[in-house]
This record gives structure tokens, sequence and C-alpha cells, in this order.
């Protein structure tokens, strides 16, 4: 953190013009700042990921199994045959550069190997001179090279600055997803044991305690404890949370950093005050405890594995249905992987809201509602008593998280809620938000310090229309509906639009609830004075 | 460098063929051998390659949606970015293949006065539009090459691609369009140093060949003015499979059907492959509808299961009794 430059001296640093060596030519640069640290050798043993071991990507020698090249040369094939989308993708790029100048990896650094489609040529080249005849015999011809220690430590570079948003995907022609690339790349890597801890410890946290913090079932307890305590003290009611406890109709699941960051924690106050104001039959579980997938950023099965948790708790408590919290890429395994994993999950009944009777078709089949859908449905039917006015000192724009906007379309429902909890409202550019929208640069894993340099210099095109709605709207405050997000974009907006505060959607829904029997309030959920009431 | 390699293997072609007709005097391998195995091997080559992709599942529903999704009543649904059946998926697909729909949302980006700025770019979107049109209509005009009776449609194609009535023989349209917008690309490539940075001699090749051939094919008609009904006499012996080679047939024909084989032997094992790849795109093809609709993954291992909620109990049940949480086996 300490040598991180100036926001306009990082801003000035960046340059578009490519090296004047050859990509194939110009190593990776593997000193400290450049990566993730590894993971820990007791992680992967507890997990049974291969080739435990302790070493520093800054080192010459990785410490790799001998046969690595073959070990990698055996995976690729056999995701060649398991993966269409893998196949398809290695061989249509025409390089035609559309998706060059979209990765905000790339626009915040000038790396060209940042740009998706040199992201992914790091990979294909190797897969022209593995798999294709023309590739074995014409290497330079075909822009293809010989998996060495070289290209593995590029591909861990490379493939760890990539937070798969998919943003590049929409622009492709072809729609050749770069996330799809580095999900397999990815897995190779793992195959060889190169990894890094801040995605293998979430994912062993969450496999045993099941979340990715590893907050135990006393503690998350506790947790919600604290935050009755704060909801009591801001509006004088006392909620009754009910956690663990069966034949509750709806099984509550929401990202751990809800429950234990700050400001996540805002928006699980959020959650709890709307359903003891509709008075939803709820529960919520510590053995489920996490609706964000760390296993999505390992490999098929290990998300697969973290996300059978879901049904497996719905099933014992004997839930009718799931109700999703706010999270990213929670969603995109919920919406593009969770029924074809671990479903069908006929014991479930299709989500049907027990307030205004609305049936979920959206989720005819995974059984499973985003709080965000729910929500606004219950606006709409009029359900909510709200006093928007308790956000008169919040002037909010709105960040789509890439997951839900690119994977699952979800565009409309959080603004539909702002609009109705918050007078002032003001969106980011138009090529900076919804479908359109730029990664906050932590995600897929990589929310993590030592890499803040990169982390900030990807988190410039978002940072920068903050930036614009600021300096425009007065703007103070950013919603998402992504715990990721809430994590990262703080760090991201103090350093390119200061000032600016990160917010869930049902915090600012939290703030404008009207419960049944409160007390006059002062504050809203940060305990900072509502307008009009400052000492 | 690369695109310097590209320029020399396609001059190499050309003279190849010059001196293998007008010196070696090969008619028949340029004539009549060279055209049977091109064909052979393009058609043999694009149904390998679309098989061995289709031959790999599709474990799992990865559509990149770009527009409001299907939910509740009240909100508006993007259909065609964001598709749920079938049908709205087909016209999606159709605005891509036809319309080059994700191109057309391309944007440029720069930095200026300390800001990230995005300016609307449809130039790549425009100039490729042209290119693959005119080829079409270009390929479409050449079939009345290899039917007789020339289908009526053919000949309207070829009125209205010369409608403008400009010179004798009469100018095609796309003739130049598909100048234009190669031009274009090349010169994209050329020019952006971020693409320059990425091209490989694959990517110049095909460029500097379909250039040449057209140029070879405009040179045909208006400097060399080919004996048309020579060359038709030549293209129907190969459809019919009686092959003749009629005198009369201009050697600028032979290297324009040189450069043509080399394009259909190169097209499948090639980048070109992306014309059948854009069908089999997991992220386009696919309705957004895996939260409505079981997908099947051929592969989904049943024996991976989570982490037991009893092997968790066992693990916490201690605290969990005493914070007063529920269990399942009290201790």
């Amino acid at each position: 953190m300490a040598d991180l430059p100036k926001a306009d001296e990082l801003f000035k640093s960046i340059n578009y013009t490519p090296p004047s060596t050859g990509w194939m030519d110009t190593p990776a640069d593997c000193s400290p700042g450049n990566w993730c640290y590894p993971a820990k050798a007791e992680k992967l043993e507890y997990l049974g990921f291969p080739n435990p071991r302790d070493w520093k990507p800054s080192d010459v020698d990785w410490k790799l199994p001998e046969n690595w090249q073959d070990i990698v040369h055996q995976g690729f094939k056999e995701r060649l045959g398991k993966y269409r989308s893998l196949k398809v993708f290695m061989d249509v790029c025409v390089r035609c550069g559309a998706c060059a100048d979209k990765c905000h990896f790339f626009i915040g650094s000038g790396d060209p190997k940042n740009m998706p489609v040199l992201r992914a040529e790091l990979m294909r080249s190797v897969y022209r001179k593995d798999f294709t005849m023309a590739g074995k015999i014409l290497s330079t011809l075909t822009g293809s090279r010989v998996m060495t220690e070289d290209v593995l430590k590029e591909w861990f570079i490379y493939f760890y600055q990539c937070t798969e948003c998919r943003r590049c995907s929409l622009f492709c022609p072809y729609g050749i997803d770069t996330a799809e690339v580095t999900m397999m790349a990815r897995e190779l890597l793992h195959l060889c044991g190169v990894n890094i801890n801040w995605i293998l410890e979430p994912v062993s946290n969450c496999n045993r305690t099941g979340n990715h913090l590893g907050i135990q079932p006393h503690a998350f307890k506790d947790i919600v404890e604290f935050m009755v305590d704060d909801i009591e003290e801001i509006t004088g009611k006392r909620l009754n949370v009910p956690i663990n406890e069966k034949g509750h109709e709806v099984l509550f699941i929401t990202p751990s950093g809800d429950v234990f960051a700050d400001p996540g924690i805002y928006t699980f106050m959020g959650y709890l005050m709307l359903f003891d104001h509709i008075g939803l039959d709820y529960t919520l579980s510590t053995y489920a405890s996490e609706g964000g997938n760390f296993g999505l950023f390992t490999s098929a099965d290990m998300m697969k594995k973290l996300n059978g948790k879901m049904y497996a708790e719905a099933k014992r408590l004997g839930s009718k249905w799931i109700l999703g919290g706010e999270c990213g890429h929670m969603w995109r395994v919920i919406n593009q992987y969770m029924d074809t994993m671990n479903g069908p999950a006929n014991f479930l009944q299709v989500p049907k809201s027990p307030i205004t009777g609305t049936v979920f078709h959206s989720a005819t089949q995974t059984k499973m509602v985003h709080i965000a859908e729910f929500t606004a449905d219950l606006m709409k039917h009029n359900k909510l008593t709200l006093d928007p006015s308790r956000n008169d000192h919040i002037r909010a724009t709105f960040h789509d998280s890439c997951n839900p906007a690119r994977a699952m379309g979800l565009l409309e429902e959080p603004r539909y809620i702002i609009n109705n909890v918050v007078k002032n409202f003001f969106e980011m550019p138009e090529q900076t938000i919804r479908e359109q929208t730029f990664c906050c640069a932590g995600g897929s894993g990589l929310n993590t310090d030592e890499i803040m340099e990169i982390r900030m210099r990807g988190g410039l095109p978002r940072g920068n229309a903050l930036k614009s709605v600021q300096e425009e709207h007065d703007v103070n405050m950013m919603a998402c509906i992504c715990a990721i997000d809430r994590a990262t974009l703080i760090p991201l907006s103090n350093y390119w639009a200061p000032g600016v505060d990160v917010c869930g959607v049902h915090e600012l829904v939290g703030n404008a609830l009207i419960l049944d029997g409160e007390k006059e309030r002062e504050t809203d959920l940060r305990l900072n004075p509502l307008p009009g009431k400052e000492e | 460098m690369n695109a310097l390699y590209s320029l020399v293997l396609v001059f190499a072609l050309v003279l190849l063929a010059l001196f293998g007709v007008g010196s070696a005097h090969m008619v028949k391998l340029f004539g009549i051998s060279l055209p049977m195995v091109a064909v052979a091997v393009f058609l043999v080559g694009f149904a390998y390659r679309m098989i061995k992709w289709a031959k790999s599942p599709v474990p799992f529903s990865i559509p990149t949606t770009g527009g409001q999704m299907k939910s509740l009543d009240f909100i508006h649904h993007n259909k065609f970015d964001n598709p749920v059946t079938p049908g709205q998926t087909f016209i999606r697909m159709v605005l891509e293949i036809c319309c080059f729909r994700s191109l057309f949302r391309n944007t440029k980006v720069a930095l200026k006065d300390g800001r990230v700025t995005y300016a609307s770019s449809k130039w790549l979107w425009m100039f490729s539009l042209m290119f693959h049109y005119s080829f079409l209509l270009i390929v479409i005009r050449h079939m009345r090459l290899f039917f007789e009776p020339i289908p009526a449609c053919i000949g309207w194609v070829e009125m209205l691609d010369g409608i403008l009535q400009i010179g004798t023989p009469r100018m095609y349209m796309s003739d130049v369009l598909i100048l234009v917008g190669v031009a274009f690309l090349l010169a994209r490539r050329l020019w952006d140093a971020k693409l320059r940075y990425i091209s490989l001699v694959t990517d110049y090749f095909p460029l500097l060949l379909i250039i040449s051939i057209a140029l070879s094919g405009i040179y045909m008609r208006f400097i060399a003015k080919v004996d048309i009904m020579a060359i038709k006499q030549l293209t129907m012996g190969l459809v019919t499979f009686h092959p003749v080679i009629p005198a009369n047939v201009d050697v600028s024909f032979y290297v324009h059907i040189v450069l043509v084989c080399t394009l259909l032997i190169y097209f499948p094992f090639s980048k070109l492959m992306h014309a059948g790849g854009i069908f089999l795109s997991p992220t386009r093809n696919m309705p957004n509808n895996s939260r409505i609709k079981h997908h099947e993954n051929p592969w989904n291992d049943p024996s991976i299961k989570p982490h037991s909620y009893e092997a968790y109990e066992d693990d916490f049940r201690e605290p969990m009794i005493e914070a007063g949480l529920p269990v399942d086996k009290e201790a």
C-alpha cells in the first residue's frame, strides 16, 4: 500500500503504446506487487488440491511437479473434450481487437497482455502447438509456442489479472468469453499446484465452516445479535431472527461479507428489517452461510461442492424455496450453474411471494429468488411503508455488479428499488453501466491488498465514471448488489473519487422502511444523524 | 514483419500460377486437379471442424446477456439481447450473424484531460459488414459459372450489383466495396499499434490473399477481358465431372483460380472458420433460462457432495448448543 502512487501520477503513467519487443519475447514481471500470495500448503492439503508446498512467485524455482508439462497437456486435452466453449474460443478468434480496450485492467495499465485477445492468446499459442497440425509444423508463422516454465509463469500473472467480469465477451463478434478461458487456465494451473491463497483459504473455510471468513456457528449468531442490537438502538424495536430453525417457508442465504464487514452489515440489517416488516417466515443458516461461491474461481468440481450446501440445507430445514441476498458471483453460479450441477431440487416449490402472491416464474427450476426481484415486487404491490426522505442526505448512483448484469441481466430491479427509497438518484455515464458496466477490479478472488496498484489501475474506469457523477451531481453514495463490490469499491472510491461511500441497495431500503411500532428515528443504519436531526 | 511474410507468400502463389501455366504448361493441374482437390478439402475440412466442435458438450448454460432479463411482469424484458425462448435466441443469432450486432456496440477508449473517454466506434462494424456482404454478392454472382441455365436470382443479383452502370464492362459495386472493406481491415491492422502487436502471419495472409483474388478478378474483367464463354466451359466441366480445358483461357484466370483454391484449402484450417464457429458459440446461442429450465451436463458427477451437515454439526456441536442454536443430534 505504501508505495501506491498518487491517483494522478498513476493516471499519467498509463501508456497504450505496446513495447518494442514482441509479446512472446517479453517475459512476465514476477516481482512482488504483481501477484497475489500463493496458497498455503495446509489449505491445499485440506482440500485435496495437488502439489501443496511453500513457494513464492518471485523465486526462480516454483517447485513444480516433475512432469508438469504433461499434466498441463493432459488437463488441456481433457477440458477441450469437456467444454465446447473452450474448443470454439481457442479456434475462432480473428484478432479483430474489438475487445482490446474493453478490459478495465488494460484501460488502467496499458499492458498489452491485459487485452482480452492477448490474454487468451497466452493460452491459444500453447493450444496451437499442442493440438493443431499447422501449429506443430509452422510454429512461428502460426503464433504457436512450447509450454515452458516462463509461459506458465505468464499464465499465473495474467490469469490472476482477469476478474472474469465478461465485459469483453459482450463486445466480441463471436462472444468469446475470457472468463471461460481464465477459468480453464486457472484449472490447469491448479493441477500443478499454482494458485493463490485469497481464493483457496475462502474455499477451505466455506467448505468447513460454511462461509469464506471462517465464522463459526456461535460467532455467526453473536454477530447477528449485534446487528439486532443496533437495529433496536435505531428503531427501538427488537427483531427476532431465526437461525438454523426447521419448518420455515424461506431459507435466506447471503454472502458472508454482509454478515461480517462494514458496510455489508448495514445491508444485512436492511434485509432483517425488511423481513420483519413484511412478516416473512424465514430462517438463516450457519451451515449454508455463504452465498459467494469461491469454488467458481478454482474448478467446476469445487464450485459444485460448495454450491451443493444450499439445496442440502433447504432440504434439511424443510424450506419451500430459497431467497438469495445481494451478491455478484453467487448469482452467476445460481443463474448459470446451480440447477445443472445440483438440481433438480424437486423437494422445493416454485417460489411464490407470501405477501403479494406473485409466482416467480423466472425461478421455476432453481427455486431461488434474488432479493432485488423479491423487494421490487413488494414495492410494486405497495406492501412496504416507506419514508424516502430518510435518505435525503444520500445522493446515490448505482454500480451494476458485473455478474448479475452480464450473466443474468438483472438491471431494472435494483434501479426500481432505489428509485422508491431515494429521491436523488443519478446514473453514471452510459458506457459504464448496465451490461457495459465496469468491474470493481477485485472480483474472482483478487480483492487482496498485495496487488493494490493493479486493483487501482483496474478500478480506473469505474472510479472515473464515479468521479464524473460526483462532480456533476454531488453524488456521495454508490449503491451496488454485490458483497465483493462492497469490499473492493471502498478503496477504489477512496483512491479515484474520495468522498463517495459504498452501500448495498437494501441498506437504503432499511433506512426508508417504517417498521410497525418503531420509534422516531434519529439516525440512519450507520448511526449517522438523519437530515434535520443533527444536533 | 508478419505482414511482409504474408505478402511474400501471396506473391509466391501468383508466381507459381504464372510460371506453372505460362512456362511449365501445367494447365490441367491448375485448371482441373487443383480446383477439384480444393473444393473437396474445403467441404470435408469445414464439416470436419464443425463436427469436431459439436462433439464437445456444452456442460453449462453460459450466455453473455446484453439487457434486462425476463423477470417480473412490470419490468420490460429485453427479448433479443437476453432471450429466454429458442425463438428469441434464434433472432439474437440472426442479428449477430447478419448484422454483426456485437461489433455495432464497439467503443473506443482514449485518455483525455485526466479522464478515460469512450467514443462510439462503428468503423470496424461498417467495413467488416461491407466486406462480408460484398464477398457474399461476389460468390453469388460467380454461381452463374456453375449453372446451366442460370437461375434467375443470380441474374438479379448481378443486375443490382451493376445498377450504377458505370463503364464497360459494367462495374460491380461489390468489387469496389470488397476492396475498400479489406483495405480498411488491413490498414487498421497495420496502423493501430495495439492490433499490429497482436497480429500474426495468419491474420495478414487471408486479407492479402482476398485482396489479390479481388484484384486478379478485376484484372480479368477489365484489362485482360478474358473469354468468359471459355471459362464457363471449364467450370461447367468441373461441376459435371467431365473436365475440359478449352483454348483461349487467359493465364490471368489461372492466377485467379490458384488464389481462390488456396483460400478454399486454407479456410478449414484457419481462423476463417469463424464463419462456422459463430453458430456454435455458447455465450450467444443459448437462451438465458437456466433458472427456468433444466440444462443437462453429460459429465456432471453426482458423487461430488457438499461437506455434510452432519460433519459440520459434529465439528461445532458444543458451541452450537451453548449458543442456543438448534442441533439435530444432542451431545
